[in-house]
């Protein structure tokens, strides 16, 4: 665990209010900025990506979302952040509660190791996210092939 | 801009369904240079929708951070035998679009 | 009595040969397996292999009539008439008496039954094609002939590949006969053979012939590229065959 994660985690172990959890989060102004003021929470968000990729081209990635995808609760959209890439929103993801299952796989690239950021918007006009660190061992270059 | 689209021929009303498109494109990112040297400008799909029987029911704003010939999955709920369709436009303003037919049954 | 001579000559070239394999054929392992398994699982996946792209573009264009006689591939070639045929390139072509890779022969059809243009290295079209027609060989042991017009090929081919060059003063068996299995920076060093071209690569981010693959491995090494098609590659192509005699063909490869 890292040392944020884990004080995030013991901080809300206090019980504390959810702006003072926020605080504790390192979260990329953009991705406040997208919130707009509104609170940003950690969880219901899962973003599974690999530890280490070898080549940063093309790198998989999952985005899960924990909602019934009601009309009266569904994720709206998600958006994904990257700390590192010349352009740090790499995606943005529109739903509707006809999507079912609140589940996006893709392929993204990724300048360089760095932290990688999904965010959920949901139909109550709440913000999730989760992120995750990634280590890529070559970046996007290329030989002279 | 050839692409593929895989979604199951035949399933249940109601059912969740897993929706992939992947679409040939170089999603040029505007860092990369030619054979003799020159930038190439970037050029990327920005914009990819899909619609069910003509009501749009998924969308992304894409960048240069998604990799070249592009590869998305999402899911979608089974309503009604027709046609998922796509479309999408990149940078140059060249858009594409392609459907496969679905039968819902129950 | 003459006959006998010969085969016994045969027997003892082959006896000699496969005890000049420096990877003994229960050893060889196609590049894949030295691949991390999100693109192991990427190549096999037929939705998902970005190369498919490539795959089905070169079946419209097998269909498709082009040149002057407007003719289509598949006007003159039954669609299963082509299982197996990748796995036996390079091949000598029995009019010319030349040796021709896929990508050769694709072209040789083009410009002498359809009156066409041939296509460039590395253009959409001819790695459609190419790919195509590899993946019609899926799964058939790769099985280039080295025997007749074949045999001077094969061993330009094989001294080309134990040639020392470039500023690193390497030549290919220093890396695939010795060094396979060892990391070099982030990648795994494989046996280097050819059955999963033309390959989608993520460091092209696009499809690539053998040809650009080699000429990868050269600037690697701060060696001269050859211009694409020269004998040198078809040479060294039709060695590479012969060093993976009997791995199926796995087109469209994914690899780093
Ligand atoms: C410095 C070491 C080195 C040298 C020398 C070298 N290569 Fe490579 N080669 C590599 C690496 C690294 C790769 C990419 C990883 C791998 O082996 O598949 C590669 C890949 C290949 C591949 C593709 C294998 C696959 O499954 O995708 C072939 C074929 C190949 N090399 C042939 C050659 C030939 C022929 C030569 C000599 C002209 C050569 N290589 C020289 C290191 C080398
Ligand atoms: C007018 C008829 C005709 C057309 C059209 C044609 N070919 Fe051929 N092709 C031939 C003949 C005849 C041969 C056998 C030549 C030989 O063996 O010397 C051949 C051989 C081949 C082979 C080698 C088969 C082997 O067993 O080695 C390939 C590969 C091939 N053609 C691909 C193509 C492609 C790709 C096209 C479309 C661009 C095409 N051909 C169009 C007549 C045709």
């Amino acid at each position: 665990m890292r040392r944020r994660d884990f004080l995030a985690s013991a901080v809300g172990a206090l019980a504390l209010p959810g702006a003072a959890l926020a605080q504790a989060d390192p979260v990329d102004p953009l991705v406040r900025a997208l919130a707009n003021g509104a609170p940003l929470r950690k969880g219901k968000v899962a973003l599974v990506l690999p530890q280490l990729a070898d080549n940063g081209n093309s790198v998989p990635i999952r985005i899960t979302v924990d909602s019934p995808m009601t009309p009266a609760d569904h994720v709206k959209s998600i958006h994904l952040y990257s700390e590192r890439n010349p352009v740090p929103n790499m995606a943005n993801f529109y739903l509707s509660p006809r999507a079912g299952r609140a589940e996006i796989n893709s392929r993204v690239r990724l300048a360089g190791s760095q932290r990688v950021t999904a965010v959920a918007k949901l139909s109550d006009g709440s913000f999730w996210y989760a992120a995750a660190p990634i280590v890529v061992t070559l970046s996007a270059c290329l030989d002279e092939s | 801009m050839a692409a593929r689209i895989q979604i199951p021929r035949e399933a249940r009303r109601g059912e969740v369904i897993e929706v992939c498109i992947l679409i040939q494109h170089p999603m040029e990112t505007g860092y990369r240079h030619d054979d003799v040297g020159h930038l190439i400008k970037r050029n990327v799909i920005n914009v990819l929708s899909c619609r069910y029987n003509g009501v749009e029911v998924f969308r992304a704003d894409l960048s240069s951070g998604i990799s070249a010939n592009p590869y998305v999955q999402f899911y979608t709920v089974a309503e009604a035998s027709g046609d998922l369709e796509f479309t999408w436009a990149d940078d140059e303003g060249q858009r594409g679009s392609e459907r496969q037919a679905i039968v819902v049954k129950g | 009595m003459r006959r006998l001579a010969l085969a016994a000559v045969a027997l003892a070239a082959g006896v000699a040969l496969a005890q000049e394999r420096a990877i003994a054929p229960g050893e060889l392992k196609s590049g894949s397996a030295f691949l991390g398994s999100d693109l192991r699982a990427l190549q096999n996946d037929d939705f998902a292999n970005p190369g498919m792209l490539w795959v089905e573009r070169g079946e419209k264009l097998w269909r498709e009539p082009a040149g002057k006689e407007n003719l289509a591939c598949a006007g003159c070639h039954k669609d299963t008439s082509m299982r197996g045929v990748a796995a036996s390139y390079p091949k000598i072509d029995k009019a010319s008496g030349k040796l021709l890779n896929l990508e050769g022969r694709i072209n040789l059809c083009r410009t002498e039954r359809i009156g066409a243009e041939p296509l460039r290295y590395e253009s959409e079209d001819l790695l459609a094609l190419t790919a195509y027609l590899a993946r019609q060989s899926l799964g058939a042991p790769i099985a280039a002939s080295i025997a007749g017009a074949a045999r001077a090929h094969f061993e330009a081919g094989r001294a080309s590949y134990h040639l020392r060059r470039g500023q690193m003063n390497l030549s290919c068996a220093h890396c695939h006969d010795a060094q396979w299995g060892k990391r070099l920076l982030s990648e795994t060093i494989s046996q280097g053979h050819p059955n999963a071209y033309p390959a989608y690569r993520m460091e092209w981010q696009t499809m690539g012939s053998l040809e650009r693959r080699l000429r990868a491995c050269l600037s690697g090494i701060r060696a001269e590229m050859l211009p694409y098609g020269s004998q040198e590659y078809l040479d060294l192509e039709l060695y590479l065959a012969w060093r993976a005699q009997g791995l199926p063909i796995e087109t469209p490869g994914v690899r780093r």
